[in-house]
């Protein structure tokens, strides 16, 4: 009975998910004119070079964006706990304050920053990366402080410190493999945020792939489709790799 | 066989907020000695630890190690093995790469740190563990590990921070024993921190009392126990009964008896003797004033705890055998081994 239950359960939910996928992927491969089945949407993704541009954009967006965090959020959170448990309230506070800020009042709000950006770091999309650390700072945020709860983080540096590591071998060697999986969580939620972020990249009159899409939407429906599945796959093969690595991780 | 250097704490103050955490402690210790500091939680004795291995920063006061001033010097560079009271093993490495990684910081070779490693290992009996990782030993085994990794890297100074705290009894005297025995086989200057006095008393060769961030005695065990220096030493090491005595010209009278006091104690008139339960004597006799009340057998001791006349209960240790005829109710006398008192 509970095992009935439960594959039935798992059909719904797996038809609630999977429908819509395979809507899209039955939308991108049709030939609206012809009939039948083509391609060409999927080849345009590539051959369509301002979506090609967008999307190369938004993946370095992601990279830049996921190792700047890390390199801004990991050691300040350690030095929080380890040196200034009194700020640990505050650095959460202004963690998740972004999340609480509509990204309309972000971007009138950083318009003038951006003067400054723009005038000294040029005209590129991917200046958008000082915004979007500050867009994934919540839930990287609570990605990593979750990992550093769950270990004895006094105890395991100070034990470092007194076999002869230095500050940054203590974090890059000791601290940061036994937070790995919080590492890897906060990289890919942030990933997904920064892919999956519109009105940002849209009112800055950046091309990124969301506004891309949006674009090409307008003209072309089976290749905006089939560039919002492949980035839907594309978070889909990112979880699937954080679910397994932790998982290898863990088992040994 | 690693020598030991000679350890200086000089009047160390800590202050956190309003609370002196260390009050001028001064604390020297020989070259290869191996000193236990005891007290009561919050009496500073991890404090002056902490400060030792560079973890903390004293208010005031300095450290020298082998004659050098390190009060400055980071923990990274004061070259100290450490075991703490909480596990501390790097969970994402195994037991040999735990001890390795003291000797990596260091630049040691590859097969150069393996095989002292493994000899560390070997030393605490975890020659057949050395793959596994910390999750898949037990606490014991954890420690034994940590003992190996500090002492891998030869330090100058061996820091163990309550080590045995977290483990059940009869580990805990196993490791106790063990902690011992490796250290004198190492040679290295020892600083044991510890609330147990039992085993303070067990394991070093002067055992530091400390309260309220300060020293009161720091003597060899027998010393501390036999000859307090203090009352709080006194009262916090070993068991203690408190009986009215009147003092006159170096003698206390209690209980019937005189018997000498100690350096210490008041000159004269009343006050309360400190009285150690084994050198209380009970003597059955049918005309006696005291009442014993119950028996508590402990293996082979046992305790009797014996009402006086006042209705003041006291505590005998005798052997069990001794004790075997008492039975509660018994009429017995109570008296006073011939040991030097301390009257306050």
């Amino acid at each position: 009975m509970r095992t009935a239950a439960r594959g039935a359960l798992w059909l719904l939910f797996g038809a609630f998910f999977l429908f819509p996928l395979y809507a899209m992927a039955d939308f991108s491969t049709r030939n609206l004119i012809k009939g039948g089945r083509t391609g060409a949407a999927w080849a345009n993704l590539f051959a369509d070079d301002a979506l090609y541009q967008a999307i190369v954009t938004s993946l370095l967006l992601a990279v830049l964006t996921v190792v700047a965090m890390l390199v801004v959020l990991v050691p300040t959170m350690i030095w929080v706990r380890l040196r200034t448990p009194w700020a640990k309230g505050v650095v959460e506070f202004m963690c998740l304050l972004p999340l609480t800020i509509p990204a309309l009042v972000i971007v009138v709000g950083l318009k003038n920053v951006y003067l400054w950006v723009t005038y000294l770091l040029g005209e590129s999309a991917l200046t958008l990366t000082f915004v979007y650390v500050v867009v994934v700072l919540p839930f990287a945020y609570r990605a990593l402080d979750a990992a550093l709860s769950a270990i004895d983080l006094k105890t395991l540096a100070e034990a470092a410190r007194s076999l002869g590591a230095g500050w940054p071998t203590t974090m890059l060697r000791v601290v940061v493999p036994n937070i790995w999986s919080g590492v890897l969580s906060a990289a890919f939620i942030s990933v997904a945020v920064v892919l999956g972020e519109y009105t940002i990249a849209s009112l800055s009159g950046f091309q990124t792939l969301q506004v891309q899409i949006v674009a090409i939407g307008k003209s072309d429906g089976p290749t905006s489709v089939a560039a919002s599945l492949a980035v839907l796959l594309f978070g889909f093969v990112l979880l699937l790799g954080l679910s397994l690595l932790t998982r290898r991780r863990r088992s040994s | 066989m690693t020598t030991g250097v000679g350890v200086e704490l000089n009047d160390l103050t800590r202050v956190y907020g309003t609370v002196r955490a260390l009050d001028g402690l001064t604390l020297h210790i020989e070259p290869g000695e191996f000193v236990a500091l005891l007290g009561p939680s919050g009496c500073g004795k991890t404090t002056a630890l902490r400060i030792l291995a560079g973890l903390d920063e004293a208010t005031s006061g300095t450290v020298s190690v082998g004659g050098r001033d390190v009060t400055s010097v980071p923990a990274n560079k004061r070259d100290m093995g450490m075991v703490f009271q909480a596990y501390s093993l790097f969970p994402h490495l195994t037991a040999l790469e735990n001890v390795e990684f003291g000797l990596k910081m260091r630049g040691r070779a590859k097969g150069d740190r393996t095989t002292r490693a493994t000899e560390m290992l070997d030393l605490v009996g975890l020659s057949a563990h050395l793959n596994k990782y910390a999750t898949e030993l037990s606490g014991g085994q954890q420690q034994r590990v940590a003992l190996a990794r500090a002492l891998a890297i030869q330090p100058s100074v061996l820091l163990l921070d309550e080590p045995l705290s977290a483990l059940d009894a009869k580990v805990r005297t196993q490791l106790r024993d063990e902690i011992r025995r490796v250290q004198l086989e190492v040679g290295t200057t020892t600083v044991f921190v510890t609330h147990d006095q039992e085993e303070a008393l067990a394991v070093a060769d002067r055992v530091g009392v400390m309260s309220q961030g300060r020293l009161e005695q720091l003597a060899p065990p027998a010393e501390v126990y036999a000859d307090p220096a203090t009352p709080f030493v006194a009262e916090f090491v070993g068991l203690n009964n408190k009986v009215p005595a009147e003092v006159t010209s170096g003698q206390a009278h209690l209980l019937g008896m005189s018997v000498p006091t100690l350096a210490g104690s008041i000159s004269s008139g009343a006050g309360t003797a400190l009285l150690r339960p084994e050198s209380v004597t009970v003597t059955a006799d049918p005309a006696g004033t005291s009442t014993v009340k119950s028996v508590a057998f402990l293996g082979p001791i046992s305790r009797v705890y014996v009402a006086l006349a006042d209705g003041a209960v006291i505590d005998a240790q005798l052997t069990s055998a001794a004790a075997r005829g008492f039975e509660p109710g018994a009429p017995v006398t109570v008296g006073v081994e011939q040991t030097r008192l301390l009257v306050v």
